[in-house]
């Protein structure tokens, strides 16, 4: 694998200069190897929004540099639309930016923009609105009248159907029932699967970024605070409650059996991983 | 005391919806809620848990059966104020319910539309800022504060109207964990300290799992009733509902299946590890220090 | 970039004027204005210069701030004062001439008198946002209005409008700011392309913005229903507002110098 997205030495100031001049994100740097899902968390504050701006070019860096496949973001500033086709960025409460008479015609937006054939943009919404569970007869139906959940499936879809590289969601599940939440993540999931694009997820929700991600990246105040694989981080536990993070419900089963002095592993974040631990715990006494 | 001076709120067979020809939004429901209790309304999106919540203060009104707010029909309108002031409602997004421009200003809101003479209404916003933890804020702009503290604002608003009933219509759903967690340690100590009745609608498992007494709604009725234990413990059939249940008892049961026999009410951490450990070791796990 | 807009700002503080009867500053920031035009000599100009810098000093609000607020119509001003310079006649010789441009002794002294003047408007209204919140702003008007509200005037409903406003203008930039940002991120182009092009690539923005608008506003009318919003019949404030002994004092200084002002026009003659 190769790498394909690097972030040096990284720094944003909002205000600078101002009174109110805040650091939003202090020398940040990681890379991500292409093809790889990784999960962002971090409390309230910490700068993952601040972050995800940063890899499409919405946000340009006080201090260092991104390089996305290996070109530098900012090398020349006049051509930085190029990253917006390159990297799709789903924001949180993606539904409220819906504008079009039709779903099919909203899903197309953003691959019209990149100046696709007419023939390529519908094979790219059909494509899209598929992969995000959207029935052909919903295509011609008005965004507005959906329900909540399937609005927020018309608006990643929207992202998903200019096919990008890299797909950077912050917080898709929010506000969502567990149902909504499963189907959604599952179909980032599957999409991340069959066309192998790299996947940063954001999200407050352990659980959820348990489930899927490979890689987890923490972020506290602006920093990195750890980068490592998602089993090992969450080995981590006590630090993450530190850090003012929730852990998985199991996790924290793990950490107060291991409290009480039994010799098992505290890495365990899923359910069936966590049954398995335990039987072979059974075996083993 | 008669059994109205007990009940809170109680609908019985209502049914509503919200255009002539779409399907009832709520289908037959009958519930009651006891003063002083908390009950956490849970279901899936869609399935009319939002739309009762609205019955419960007379923004919605039944399009058959009734909802009683104490002895008070809501279709009662010169009642209306009156109602409105016992069932304080507090809503989704924190920021579409935040009138003022200062804290102490939104919280003062309801008040000034009672007409409370100004020695009082300051007094009884104190107390309201103080209970919801609110106070140091109190001269600050509701845009400058974080999400789970914008929504103490608002229930802080509800609670200044001394209200024997708080409705939270899916309030933590925007929220991230910290601001959940704040949330609901105020409304439980409005609970626990306060006797204020607590109907929360929610998603959250979690959140439900602390309440006293647990409804799960589905397409319009209620499909399961009981304490979080009792409708914890049906795994399946709360996951047949779209639903979630606790990480805790969802292993629990896992163990269970995979042929470790565990105990079938086990909703918190705490109580997982205890049983797990059992299983285990065959001791009693170590008192805490 | 939206953030940056920084109309009606407020600098909290503690001096006498920051804590002065909202009331008071606004009366008499209006009558400022007026005296200004009044007063169109050398000594009222600069009774009134001083007097402005005097307040900024009081109220210990950075001198630098005046030039901020004056950027964006410093064109304005500019424009104004090359047009007193060069078309006011004088019955005196020209200064100079150039060409058919004759510059006269009445035009740069009309050019200067501007200038000042706009200035002074400038310097002392924002001296008014400056010290005074939005909302004790709000509640002033409200206030002074009441009377009108006999005349069937909706006082009321316009206090608690310009409220709302104020409450929600922050977080509809904040919106803007957002949707523009999620449509950037599929493509759009907002800042560049002809004036149609633009215009037709701020619908993405503008469609979800007013459905964003008229939900929240749907919702926060619920909620006030909710928290017993009747109108403005029978309603009782948290904070009245109240003439203090220091006010009266500040208010009397404030037109002992109006009056050196009006004044001034005789003095020069």
């Amino acid at each position: 694998m190769s790498e394909f997205v690097r972030v040096e030495h990284l720094s944003y100031i909002y205000g600078q200069g101002m009174p109110d001049e805040t650091i939003a994100l202090d020398d940040v740097s990681f890379s991500i190897e292409e093809g790889q899902f990784v999960g962002i968390m971090g409390a309230t504050g910490c700068g993952k929004s601040t972050l995800i701006t940063h890899f499409n070019g919405l946000n340009r860096p006080t201090k260092g540099h991104i390089y996305i496949g290996g070109e530098d973001l900012w090398a020349d500033p006049g051509d930085i639309r190029r990253f917006r086709f390159l990297v799709g960025l789903v924001f949180q409460y993606p539904e409220y930016q819906l504008f079009e008479e039709t779903v099919y015609k909203d899903i197309a937006y953003g691959p019209r923009n990149m100046g696709l054939s007419e023939a390529e943009i519908d094979q790219r919404v059909r494509r899209a609105a598929e992969f995000c569970g959207l029935s052909d007869a919903s295509l011609q139906k008005s965004p507005f009248e959906l329900s909540g959940g399937q609005k927020r499936r018309v608006a990643i879809a929207g992202v998903l159907a200019m096919e990008p590289k890299l797909l950077v969601l912050d917080e898709p599940a929010a506000g969502l029932d567990p149902e909504g939440r499963d189907t959604i993540l599952g179909q980032i999931k599957a999409w991340h699967k069959e066309t192998g694009s790299t996947t940063i997820l954001v999200s407050h929700s352990m659980e959820d970024i348990a489930k899927y991600a490979d890689r987890v990246l923490v972020l506290n105040s602006g920093k990195v605070a750890m980068y490592d694989e998602t089993a090992k981080v969450f080995a981590r536990a006590p630090e993450l409650l530190e850090l003012g993070l929730s852990v998985p419900e199991v996790t924290k089963v793990f950490l107060q059996l291991r409290q009480w002095g039994l010799d098992i592993p505290v890495d365990v974040y899923t359910v069936p991983y966590a049954v398995k631990t335990i039987l072979a715990a059974k075996e083993g006494m | 005391m008669n059994e109205h001076a007990q009940t809170m709120l109680e609908a019985k067979d209502v049914v509503f919806r919200y255009s002539e020809t779409g399907s009832n939004a709520i289908d037959g429901l009958s519930m009651q809620v006891k003063k002083g209790e908390y009950v956490a309304v849970l279901g899936a999106n869609g399935c009319g848990k939002s739309t009762l919540a609205k019955h419960f203060n007379a923004i919605l009104l039944p399009a058959s059966g009734t909802v009683w707010i104490e002895e008070i029909p809501t279709t009662d309108e010169d009642r209306l104020m009156e109602m409105r002031q016992k069932v304080g409602m507090v809503f989704q997004n924190p920021d579409n319910q935040i009138v003022a421009t200062v804290v102490e200003e939104d919280v003062a809101f309801a008040l000034e539309n009672l007409g409370v003479p100004r020695d009082e209404m300051r007094c009884r916003v104190d107390d309201a800022m103080q209970m919801a933890g609110i106070y140091k804020y109190r001269e600050k702009a509701p845009h400058k504060l974080s999400g789970g503290q914008k929504q103490r604002v608002a229930i802080a608003g509800v609670i200044a109207m001394r209200p024997d009933c708080l409705v939270l219509d899916e309030a933590t759903a925007m929220l991230d964990p910290i601001g959940r967690e704040k949330v609901m340690h105020t409304v439980h100590k409005l609970n626990r300290d306060y006797g204020i009745t607590v109907v929360q609608i929610t998603h959250y498992m979690e959140e439900a799992a602390t309440a006293d007494r647990v409804v799960v709604m589905s397409a319009g009725r209620i499909v399961m009733e009981g304490t979080p234990r009792q409708v914890f413990s049906q795994v399946e059939a709360v996951k047949a509902l779209h639903l979630d249940v606790p990480q805790s008892a969802e292993l629990c049961h896992a163990l269970t299946q995979a042929g470790l026999p565990m105990p079938d009410d086990v909703i918190r951490p705490e109580e997982c590890a205890a049983a797990i450990y059992k299983t285990l070791t065959g001791k009693e796990p170590p008192r805490d220090v | 970039m939206l953030r940056d807009i920084t109309i009606g700002q407020h600098f909290p503080g503690d001096s006498a004027l920051h804590n002065m009867d909202p009331r008071a500053k606004l009366v008499l920031t209006l009558v400022y204005i007026i005296m200004l035009f009044v007063a169109s000599n050398p000594i009222g100009l600069g009774i009134s210069i001083v007097l402005v810098f005097g307040l900024y000093l009081l109220a210990k609000i950075p001198l630098r701030l005046i030039g901020k607020s004056l950027k964006p119509i410093i064109p304005i001003i500019l424009f104004t004062a090359v047009l007193n310079v060069f078309f006011v006649t004088g019955e005196s010789e020209p200064l100079v001439s150039l060409g058919f441009l004759h510059i006269y002794r009445e035009g740069i002294d009309y050019a200067v008198l501007i200038v000042v003047r706009i200035i002074c408007i400038i310097a002392g209204t924002s001296l008014l946002t400056y010290t005074t919140s939005p909302i004790v702003l709000t509640a002033a008007i409200e206030q002074l209005l009441r009377p009108l509200s006999k005349l069937k005037f909706p006082v009321h409903e316009l206090a608690m409008m310009m409220t709302i406003a104020l409450r929600f203008i922050p977080l509809l930039i904040e919106e803007t700011d957002k949707i523009m940002n999620a449509q950037k991120a599929r493509g759009a182009q907002l800042d560049s392309g002809t004036l149609m092009q633009r215009v037709k690539a701020l619908i993405p923005v503008l469609i979800p913005l007013f459905i964003s608008a008229f939900r929240r506003a749907d919702e926060l009318a619920m909620a006030m229903e909710c928290r017993c919003y009747h109108g403005g019949e029978g309603r009782t404030r948290l904070k009245e507002l109240r003439m203090s002994g220091k006010d009266v004092w500040l208010t009397v200084a404030a037109v002992v110098v109006f009056v050196a002002m009006g004044m001034s026009n005789f003095l020069w003659k």
